[in-house]
């Protein structure tokens, strides 16, 4: 790879949609073992302890993660940052919405928005989870009871209606995200093709929309069973 | 017609420069955006004024001389035209209309509504060529065969005028469009494969220079480009960018 890669705007756009690349496969993963706690709670359990305990999982794929959402944050600021630069002074009438879509010239907004929930999110989950393993040195992923904790810890969390607000709301900028992001991503690789854009397209549309939307209502389902 | 301009006036490159108010009256449905600057200005003339300065050479649609960002869009609201090409009969009579310069840090204004395209020559210099030996002995170009579907790429890129009204309109200040139209009309040719690698690496490395912005595809340049180029060549730049910055043999 020549020198300068990442510091070229081509190579940033393409370093940009590996990451996005990534973090939809990740998504996808996520949003499968939720999926458990619907259907199969002793299923969302194992899997969960799985996950949560596996070495390859725990110490190469969670950095990789980490890095990857760290590194699409940095390079989206940086970009967007960049890109104010490039028009220092601004029309004093502009009609972006006649030749673009809202989500794709609103990126860093919806993005900023889903970050400012993982942050949440890691706090909510993530490090009580390290705190337990790591800090209290608990790998054996059971209760005081000597039950599985796993998913009575997810119920917990969505008991309390603001929480669960805010949830939700994230997941609607998420799914903002990618209407224009899971195109987006193929066109900055250079892959276009009349044969599959197309369908790349729908797609794109309909994992931006089941996906978020499959989250909301693994949320709801678990704030009305804790409401009875 | 009976119209109120808002125009950008700017006296020089240092000075500041603000919105003026311009009633107009008696302008022709059928005259066009710049015969409507042209009468402002005789008018204007008249009364000892200073006319706007305005880009534009052909009137045609062909040099890409004529720029103008008007009601919030490159060369106004018509689709696949420049603003010579842009008829009065697209507003309607009692309309305030906003002219104002294309903005972007790579395009200085020189003077009101003129400004300096020259980064575009320079990122032409940087690659936009193919290198030909003329010691008189030059193959003719037929002699090489190229697949119809290709030659029709390359013509379609060809048809860049280099207006730059991608970028006026890209909300990043982005010239991919009018780079990747100069990087595939000879990416898609076996004259400009032989330089290809180079001309990739050579032209976005000067599109980065001059301070343009970076593509998120938000495809507002294919819409408001006059020539109709596609995003279609953005993709084919990054694939012949990656190949080139990973797999070339330097
Ligand atoms: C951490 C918070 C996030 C921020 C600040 C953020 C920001 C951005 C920005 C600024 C872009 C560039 C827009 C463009 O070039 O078109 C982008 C693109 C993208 N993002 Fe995010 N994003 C975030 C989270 C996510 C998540 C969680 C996913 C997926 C699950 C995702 C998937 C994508 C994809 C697929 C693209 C398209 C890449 C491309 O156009 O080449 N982003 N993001
Ligand atoms: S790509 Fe279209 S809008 Fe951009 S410079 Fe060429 S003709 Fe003008
Ligand atoms: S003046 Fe030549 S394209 Fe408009």
């Amino acid at each position: 790879m020549s020198k300068g890669f990442s510091k070229t705007s081509v190579g940033r756009k393409v370093l940009m949609a590996l990451s996005g690349f990534f973090l939809l496969i990740f998504l996808l993963q996520h949003f499968i073992i939720n999926s458990l706690s619907v259907i199969s709670p002793d299923g969302f359990n194992s899997t969960s302890h799985f996950m949560g305990t596996n070495p390859l999982i725990q110490y190469v794929m969670q950095p990789v993660l980490i890095f990857g959402v760290l590194f699409h944050l940095m390079m989206g600021i940086n970009l967007e940052l960049k890109n104010k630069q490039a028009r220092p002074v601004k029309y004093a009438f502009n009609k972006p919405g006649e030749n673009s879509s809202w989500m794709s010239r609103n990126m860093i907004i919806t993005g900023i928005m889903v970050m400012l929930f993982l942050g949440l999110h890691f706090y909510d989950f993530w490090i009580p989870e390290i705190k337990t393993k790591f800090i209290n040195g608990d790998m054996s992923g059971l209760n005081a009871e000597g039950g599985m904790r796993y998913f009575e810890e997810l119920q917990h969390k969505f008991v309390n209606p603001i929480r669960v607000g805010i949830y939700c709301l994230a997941f609607v900028f998420l799914s903002l995200h990618l209407l224009h992001g899971f195109q987006s991503a193929f066109q900055s690789v250079g892959f276009r093709h009349n044969r599959y854009t197309p369908t790349i397209k729908k797609l794109g549309n309909l994992y931006a929309i089941i996906i978020p939307l499959g989250f909301i209502a693994i949320a709801l389902f678990h704030f009305i069973n804790s409401s009875h | 017609m009976n119209l109120t301009l808002k125009i950008w006036r700017q006296k020089d490159a240092k000075s500041a420069g603000k919105m003026e108010t311009y009633p107009i009256s008696n302008v022709s449905p059928d005259s066009s955006f710049l015969e409507m600057l042209d009468l402002l200005n005789n008018e204007l003339i008249d009364k000892g004024e200073d006319p706007v300065a305005f880009d534009h050479d052909c009137r045609e649609g062909i040099c890409g001389m004529c720029s103008l960002y008007i009601n919030g869009e490159a060369h106004g609201p018509d689709r696949g035209v420049t603003t010579c090409q842009l008829h009065m009969r697209m507003f309607k009579d009692g309309d305030t209309i906003y002219i104002e310069p294309f903005r972007s840090k790579a395009f200085p204004v020189i003077k009101d509504l003129v400004v300096d395209r020259s980064s575009f020559d320079r990122i032409q210099h940087a690659g936009g060529f193919v290198s030909v030996n003329t010691s008189g002995n030059t193959q003719d170009a037929n002699a090489i065969p190229v697949p119809k579907r290709d030659a029709d790429k390359a013509f379609d890129a060809a048809t860049c005028i280099g207006c730059g009204a991608c970028v006026a309109t890209c909300k990043n200040g982005s010239a991919m469009l009018y780079v990747s139209a100069k990087v595939s009309q000879f990416a898609y040719l076996p004259q400009g494969r032989v330089e290809a690698t180079e001309r990739v690496l050579n032209m976005v490395e000067q599109m980065d220079k001059e301070g343009f912005g970076n593509c998120t595809n938000t495809g507002a340049c294919e819409v408001e480009c006059p020539k109709g180029i596609s995003l279609e060549f953005i993709a084919k730049m990054n694939k012949e960018y990656l190949k080139a910055a990973t797999c070339a043999e330097k």
